[in-house]
């Protein structure tokens, strides 16, 4: 199944994505990136949309 | 799935409060203070980027606007807009323009230069706003709201322009604040894993 990936190296730890997600599966962390707990994501593809940068991208999981 | 809203989720109405005070009295300039040093102290003592990610009334008015309003083309921004390089680069030049602000409140305070009624965007243009200064104060204290208001308008200008071409909060991304805020917490965790 596909989840959200953040591309952590660039992210501006904005939290758009944390506010936007229905889920909370987004935590700002340590105020340095987000980061997405896959388990609870359900790729409703909201953080995509609102991220500002455009780093998150639905991507297959292992 | 509609989230609960929070108190703090009603913050984005203090922009334009903020903006309007500059109106009828430069004096309320200073109030701006407190969107400068609380994201600081928040991030210096521990609280990440809560203030961003939370509170940021700025960000919040742009959401507003760019969702809400459909004042956004909500398209990509550039790659080099979240560049490391454009990033600390745009830091380094609003630190420089803010000390240069700071300097010609100095010069004001020594008395080596004037008072000057005016409110400068974009660093250029210079727009007369004695209609504003409405209570006599010493001219130090006046020239810093003058500078300050006039890096607030700024800083509000830019963020409308990025909000309509991109992401409604494209602002964010090479905001001064969230860089230095963002930089504080990768220096306070560097040794922690991220």
């Amino acid at each position: 199944m596909k989840k959200a990936v953040i591309d952590e190296k660039n992210c501006v730890a904005c939290g758009c994505c944390a506010r936007v997600c229905p889920r909370n599966a987004i935590i700002i962390h340590r105020g340095v990136t987000a980061k997405v707990e896959h388990s609870v994501c359900i790729s409703c593809g909201m953080c995509v949309r609102s991220c500002p940068a455009s780093l998150i991208k639905m991507e297959e999981t292992v | 799935m509609k989230k609960v809203k929070k108190w703090y989720d009603y913050l984005w109405i203090l922009t334009p409060v903020y903006l309007a005070l500059g109106f009828f009295n430069i004096l309320f300039a200073w109030l701006g203070l407190v969107a400068f040093f609380t994201p600081l102290l928040i991030s210096i003592f521990g609280g990440g980027k809560a203030y961003c990610n939370k509170y940021c009334a700025r960000g919040q008015l742009f959401q507003l606007l760019g969702t809400k309003f459909k004042l956004s083309r909500n398209k990509p921004c550039p790659k080099w807009l979240y560049s490391k390089g454009f990033r600390y680069g745009f830091l380094t030049f609003f630190m420089i323009m803010f000390i240069q602000m700071l300097y010609n409140t100095y010069l004001v305070f020594g008395g080596a230069s004037d008072l000057k009624q005016v409110v400068t965007l974009l660093w250029t243009f210079k727009l007369p706003w004695n209609f504003a200064y409405t209570t006599e104060v010493s001219p130090w204290i006046a020239q810093f709201s003058f500078g300050f208001y006039s890096v607030m308008m700024t800083s509000t200008i830019l963020g409308l322009i990025t909000m309509f071409l991109f992401k409604p909060r494209t602002w964010c991304v090479y905001c001064p604040m969230g860089t230095m805020t963002q930089g504080i917490c990768k220096l306070k965790y560097r040794n922690k894993d991220i």
